[in-house]
């Protein structure tokens, strides 16, 4: 690309034009929403189960995480979070950090550390899940 | 062709010539609440993997979570999560243009800002109250 050529005559907007929309300018507004949603619901049974988990033993906290329904809705509220934070998060970056190797950096960073976060949930409740 | 001269261009008002209004504060709350959670994540993964792990593993992550700072730290872990959740709540109501006219919109924000408090008590009583009833 030309954008930067010392003698470049092109107008600002010829460089620009047709290079089209990403169209998918919504996709993650409303994948923020839906998330929310998700987790909602979610996040008062966490909210119980935290309650009725505190200070127990090792046993009782196995038995009670390792409940087929108990599983599922914390892997559900693991996903659900996991996509939230990383939009989440992503937006707080573009909107304040605004040199663009630091930004390059700080997304990168943000989708390794939601996703690595992701998987060492997701792994630890099957896991317990399926029994030791 | 000269480089562009960068101009010194007027600033617009920032933060401290605006009023305060619950709504402004509820905004920044919202965002550091969540960023909050963001790596709270990585409390519930060693909780997650500890309990994964075995009797020793939890048995520390125990000592660690009951220690001062550990209560500390998930006491604001759970307001942040119940703070985010009801005012997050509020953003349904205005995605769907409800309750948009001032008054309700400062009403439903003290709300949701006191009803974090009071909710976030309520579960850590909650929680010492029941305290090994499993």
């Amino acid at each position: 690309m030309s954008v930067s050529k010392k003698n470049d005559m092109r107008t600002p907007y010829a460089k620009i034009s047709h290079l089209g929309a990403a169209h998918g300018g919504t996709t993650e507004h409303i994948r923020q929403r839906v998330t929310a949603l998700a987790i909602a619901p979610l996040a008062i049974f966490f909210l119980v189960s935290i309650v009725a988990l505190a200070g127990t033993d090792y046993e009782t906290a196995h038995r009670y995480l390792a409940h087929p329904l108990v599983s599922i809705l914390l892997l559900a509220l693991i996903g659900a979070s996991i996509m939230h934070m990383r939009i989440g998060m992503q937006i707080v970056i573009e909107d304040y950090v605004h040199t663009d190797r630091l930004k390059q950096v700080t997304l990168i960073a943000n989708t390794f550390f939601s996703y690595a976060v992701g998987l060492a949930c997701v792994f630890a409740a099957l896991k317990i899940g399926f029994g030791s | 062709m000269a480089a562009p001269r960068q101009v010194e261009r007027p600033l617009s008002p920032h933060l401290q010539i605006y009023r305060f209004t619950i709504t402004m504060a509820m905004s920044i709350i919202h965002r550091i609440t969540g960023m909050g959670l963001y790596f709270g994540t990585a409390l519930l993964a060693w909780w997650l993997i500890a309990t994964a792990s075995g009797p020793e593993a939890y048995a520390t992550f125990q000592s660690v979570a009951g220690s001062w700072i550990g209560l500390l730290v998930l006491f604001g872990f759970t307001w942040a999560l119940i703070h985010h959740l009801l005012s997050g709540i509020r953003h349904f109501f205005w995605d769907e243009i409800l309750a948009f006219d001032l008054k309700t919109a400062d009403l439903i924000s003290w709300a949701a800002a006191i009803g974090g408090i009071v909710l976030t008590v309520a579960v850590w009583v909650a929680a010492y109250a029941l305290r090994g009833m499993l």
